[in-house]
């Protein structure tokens, strides 16, 4: 088997909540909660959850655009956590990001071209190559050489995100996290950016960490895909597996939460109770407990589950004391 | 174009209604000729992407426009009654009464210095003159109605106290407090979690089941059309391009628009390797592109090498029974 | 309903009639299409940007835009007309004014508190003209007032330049690297601004000693709060925008960050809080020199000649009125256009 280019252990985000008048800290969130997760070489990856779950942390963490309080995050065999300043230099440009608001990721007072090029200055690169690299890029996402003279407000939301794109492939990374990088879109332009990424990672070879609340936009990308509950990966494992055998029952409870554009089709739904809990006071046990329709009292709220494989699928994993853990007899849920 | 079953006749009935925005620039023509029918009881979905002109012509209904838009051609019968031509004074009497609406951020469209429970009452002390204490049952009755749980104590709620699911719940219990006939429902989910989006689809399909409400659901997502509505719209440009019932639009669209629409949609559990895209992007609503307003992006057109696409506009023809579509493609023998 | 009024103009995405015809009748079947970006190429999203810009605006940098969106607003027109008219008189007021302002004209037979001689209006031929007059010590009043929008103009304008920067710094610092930096710089500035700025001006210029150097000196310390504060809110929200993420992301350097990215962004509220400010700073420099403690005489500036002819007020209310008018023009002036900028340049007020 391969090694992961990227693989991600017990990391661990937490963030101060302050409180009252003197803003004192008054206790802290659990953004992420000890994840681990690989990504291997030239796959892509889809990380799903709801808002508030912890995705878009655990993506900004591995890019260390926020400082993680434990854990460790190996690239290439270096745990980019410990690394300096300087030495974090070649990392920036193997990992790149694309962002979601295709409003605020580019600056309004620089041209497209400038924007796009600041990444290659950076890492030393003249100003001839510079321009170079710009008009090619522009290219690879669809766009024309002459529009990096150009500003970011002359152009459409989909227009940006291809901006967005080109301004990440220019240091030509191998690794990119996308923070849900059509979720503002129109679905029109979702579409076109979405065969725009296929048509990148085939042709580039590149690694993406591809992260959305909407499980059939990442279905659609995505080799392998992680579903996170509460600052918690509660089921990963690949795509076909995921979609045809979904394990926890937070995923199926997503799977069947989706609208299908289809009235023909009929489904049994899984409706979810309540709302997601407020991650500053995270339920015990199992942190699903509270929402979830097979929970077992006693167990469930009482002791947390662990990330375990599927029983005969071993590359499937996912943390239910129901379905992969000790009580698998009390689930009444299965045959 | 449907007409009026004989029954009781339609709820709402508008026809040829125009809102136009006066602006710097020339004049926006974001609602240009629309005609749209909603029968007792039934659901109908209006389609399309941002900037077509689907939340204008919901405003345009209440006579919510703002300047510098102006409702410049059309009428607008509700019950029989035309809305352009009342006083200022008898629309706000329908307002929240006959007609409520809701919107895509429930807790910014709530007034964040009361509680909930003031809010819902106010309903009934202003549109059925109630007291205090009456008032304030009513609104618990109509907060268990929605599937608040614990509404005696969400009742004293303050909006940010809420969630957003939550709070949503509540906009629909204000929206349904004086028993109105018809519910304009904009973007009502958008802004909610998958999860969470589930359960106010399932109670907008109660509210229309146990009380009869109308309801024009207003989106972009053609999912949640599927799943709850009985007629859809598509809008493109400020027109509606193409209507039919809801399994006869995803079975069988006509319209080059709502093909490319339906097709651009990544579908939960149906893989493709591309998605089909619309190339392009909506027009500039002042300065139309001339005949078809989908024309430059259409493809149908180029294949069947169509120059009157690009010359004159079609009309809506019909294209199967209650279907309707605004396309050239179907016209033969027509003119 | 087809509509043979619509321009004749060319669609929205501009796309050239060769592209269109070209790559389309290869094209297989309808709606299924293998590879989709050929045709997004031809038809597509690129071509939009070149004549699709939706404004239908020129194209140019936010700054060009705000100042057409400046010339726009009526007042800010005012505004800028009666600054220019205001600079002018500065910049040429050796050519404008007819006499030295600090020249005593009693040799030339004039008398204190003379009445204004206008030649036009009637005023004898034979004596000279003064068109407001003679102060109280016999010099031309209407010289004075010319050279005293020198003075008021570059007090102002140097006292605002030095907050601008002094604040700009401390606000950039304590908004970017926070924690203590911004707690020590913050609470400093806290305590600046809990004196009332004129007191604590006159508390400088007595420690100091009059002069207009200490005079502009304490208005620009009293003010640096001001900029601080409007840098620092602005730097603690741009610091949160994507674009500065996505360049952390590509290695760009702390400084860089902070000169490149942060600062252009946050000068917009800093252009219009100096604008207004200028207004304000005219206002306490002439007050300060009201109290004899800003400009000394004889300079002339307006602050000082009011308080000089204030006791004539109801003998010869001229030499009180222009000098008060001409503070006003430049306050008006300076208010107007920062009003005008704020709306040019506030994002919600775009198309």
């Amino acid at each position: 088997m391969t090694e992961p280019l990227l693989s991600v252990r017990g990391l661990v985000k937490t963030y101060p909540v302050k409180g009252g008048a003197l803003q004192r800290i008054v206790g802290t969130v659990k953004a992420v909660d000890g994840v681990d997760l690989d990504v291997y070489p030239g796959e892509a990856v889809g990380l799903v959850g709801e808002s508030g779950c912890g995705k878009s942390t655990l993506g900004r963490a591995i890019l260390r655009l926020e400082e993680p309080d434990a854990g460790s995050v190996w690239y290439d065999g270096t745990d980019i956590l410990t690394l300096g300043a300087k030495e974090l230099k070649g990392y920036r440009r193997a990992a790149q990001v694309v962002f979601q608001d295709p409003f605020s990721s580019l600056d309004p007072r620089t041209t497209v071209g400038d924007s796009i090029s600041e990444g290659l200055r950076v890492h030393g690169i003249g100003a001839k190559e510079r321009a170079r690299r710009v008009a090619d890029v522009l290219e690879l996402v669809g766009l024309e050489p002459y529009h990096a003279k150009r500003y970011p407000h002359e152009f459409s939301g989909g227009q940006r995100q291809r901006i967005g794109i080109a301004r990440a492939l220019a240091v030509e990374p191998r690794f990119i996290v996308l923070d849900e990088p059509v979720s503002a879109l129109d679905v029109s332009i979702q579409s076109q950016i979405l065969n725009l990424l296929k048509r990148l990672q085939n042709d580039l070879g590149l690694t993406l960490l591809f992260i959305a609340h909407d499980l059939s936009v990442v279905e659609h990308l995505c080799d392998r895909i992680a579903v996170m509950y509460l600052g918690k990966i509660v089921e990963v494992s690949s795509r076909d597996i995921l979609f045809d055998r979904p394990t926890h029952p937070y995923t199926e409870a997503l799977l069947s939460a989706i609208p299908i554009p289809d009235p023909t089709v009929t489904r049994e739904r899984i409706l979810l109770e309540g709302d997601l809990p407020s991650p500053l006071h995270p339920p015990s046990g199992c942190t699903f407990h509270t929402r979830c329709p097979i929970a077992v009292t006693g167990v469930c709220d009482t002791f947390s589950p662990e990330l375990r494989s599927v029983p005969g699928e071993p590359d499937h994993l996912a943390s239910c004391h129901l379905r992969t853990g000790e009580y698998t007899h009390l689930d009444r849920a299965t045959v | 174009m449907t007409q009026a079953t004989a029954n009781g006749g339609p709820v709402l009935e508008i026809r040829g209604l125009k809102t136009h925005f006066f602006t710097r620039d020339g004049v926006v023509k974001a609602v240009d000729g629309v005609d749209l029918t909603v029968e007792a009881g039934e659901i109908v979905g209006l389609v399309g992407e941002s900037g077509c002109g689907k939340s204008v012509t919901s405003m345009s209904v209440l006579r919510l426009v703002q300047d510098p838009g102006r409702i410049v051609d059309g009428s607008i019968r509700f019950q029989g009654t035309d809305l352009l031509g009342l006083s200022d004074k008898e629309i706000r009497n329908i307002r929240g009464d006959r007609i409520s609406m809701i919107f895509q951020q429930p807790i910014s469209s709530l007034n964040p210095v009361y509680t909930a429970g003031f809010q819902i009452a106010e309903v009934y002390r202003v549109h059925r003159n109630m007291k205090k204490g009456p008032a304030r049952d009513k609104a618990l009755e109509v907060l268990r109605e929605v599937g608040i749980p614990d509404p005696e104590r969400r009742i004293d709620a303050y909006p940010h106290e809420l969630s957003g699911g939550m709070a949503q719940r509540i906009m629909i219990a204000m929206a349904l407090a004086a028993g109105p006939e018809l519910l304009i429902a904009d973007e009502p989910t958008t802004a909610l979690d998958v999860t969470i989006q589930a359960q106010i689809i399932d109670l907008m399909r109660d509210v229309r089941e146990d009380l009869g409400t109308a309801i024009i659901l207003i989106t972009h997502d053609l999912g949640i059309v599927a799943e709850i509505a009985d007629r859809v719209a598509v809008m493109y440009a400020g027109e509606i391009v193409e209507e039919a019932d809801v399994e006869t639009l995803f079975t069988d669209p006509k319209h080059p628009y709502t093909r490319g629409l339906i097709g651009s949609i990544p579908v939960a559990g149906a893989r493709r390797e591309w998605l089909d895209v619309i190339p392009g992007r909506v027009p500039n609503l002042i300065d139309l592109p001339p005949g078809c307003r989908f024309a430059p992006r259409c493809r149908a057109r180029l294949e069947n090498d169509l120059t009157i696409c690009t010359e004159r506009e079609p009309a809506l023809l019909d294209v199967g029974e209650n279907h309707t579509a605004r396309c050239w493609l179907y016209s033969e023998g027509r003119r | 309903m087809s509509d043979p009024t619509v321009p004749p103009q060319p669609p929205d995405e501009g796309m050239p009639p060769t592209n269109v015809t070209d790559p389309m009748p290869a094209m297989a079947e309808a709606f299924a299409f293998e590879r989709e970006d050929e045709i997004e190429r031809a038809v597509g999203e690129g071509f939009a940007a070149s004549g699709g810009d939706v404004s239908g605006h020129a194209t140019g940098g936010l700054w060009r835009t705000a100042g057409r969106e400046l010339l726009r607003k009526k007042s800010a027109v005012v505004g800028l007309v009666m600054l220019t008219v205001l600079v002018f008189l500065a910049v040429f007021a050796p050519v404008i004014a007819p006499y030295d302002p600090n020249e005593v004209l009693f040799s030339e037979g004039v008398a204190p508190r003379d009445a204004p001689c206008i030649h036009l209006l009637g005023c004898p031929d034979d004596q000279p003209q003064h068109i407001l007059g003679i102060d109280g010590n016999g010099r031309d009043y209407f010289s004075r007032l010319v050279y005293g929008a020198r003075v008021s103009l570059l007090a102002a304008f140097v006292a605002v330049t030095f907050a601008m920067v002094w604040g700009t710094i401390v606000g950039l610092i304590a908004g970017f690297f926070g924690g203590a930096a911004d707690n020590v710089l913050m609470r400093l500035m806290d305590v600046l601004l809990s004196f009332p700025s004129l007191l604590l001006a006159i508390a400088i210029v007595s420690v100091l000693g009059p002069g207009l150097i200490n005079a502009i000196l304490a208005i620009s310390v009293v003010t640096i709060p001001q900029y601080a504060r409007i840098v620092r809110s602005s730097v603690l929200s741009i610091r949160e925008q994507e674009f500065v993420a996505a360049d952390r992301a590509l290695g760009v350097g702390t400084w860089r960050l902070l000169w490149h990215r942060i600062f252009p962004n946050a000068l917009t509220p800093l252009v219009v809080i100096a604008t207004l400010g200028i207004a304000t700073a005219v206002l306490e420099i002439a007050s300060l020199s009201f109290l004899g403690l800003g400009v000394q005489p004889p300079t002339p500036e307006w602050g000082s000649m009011l308080a000089a002819e204030r006791n004539q007020v109801f003998t010869a209310p001229h030499l009180v009125f222009f000098a008060g008018l001409m503070i006003m023009w430049n306050v008006l002036s300076f208010n107007l256009l920062g009003d005008g900028l704020r709306d040019a340049l506030d994002p919600r007020l775009g198309r």
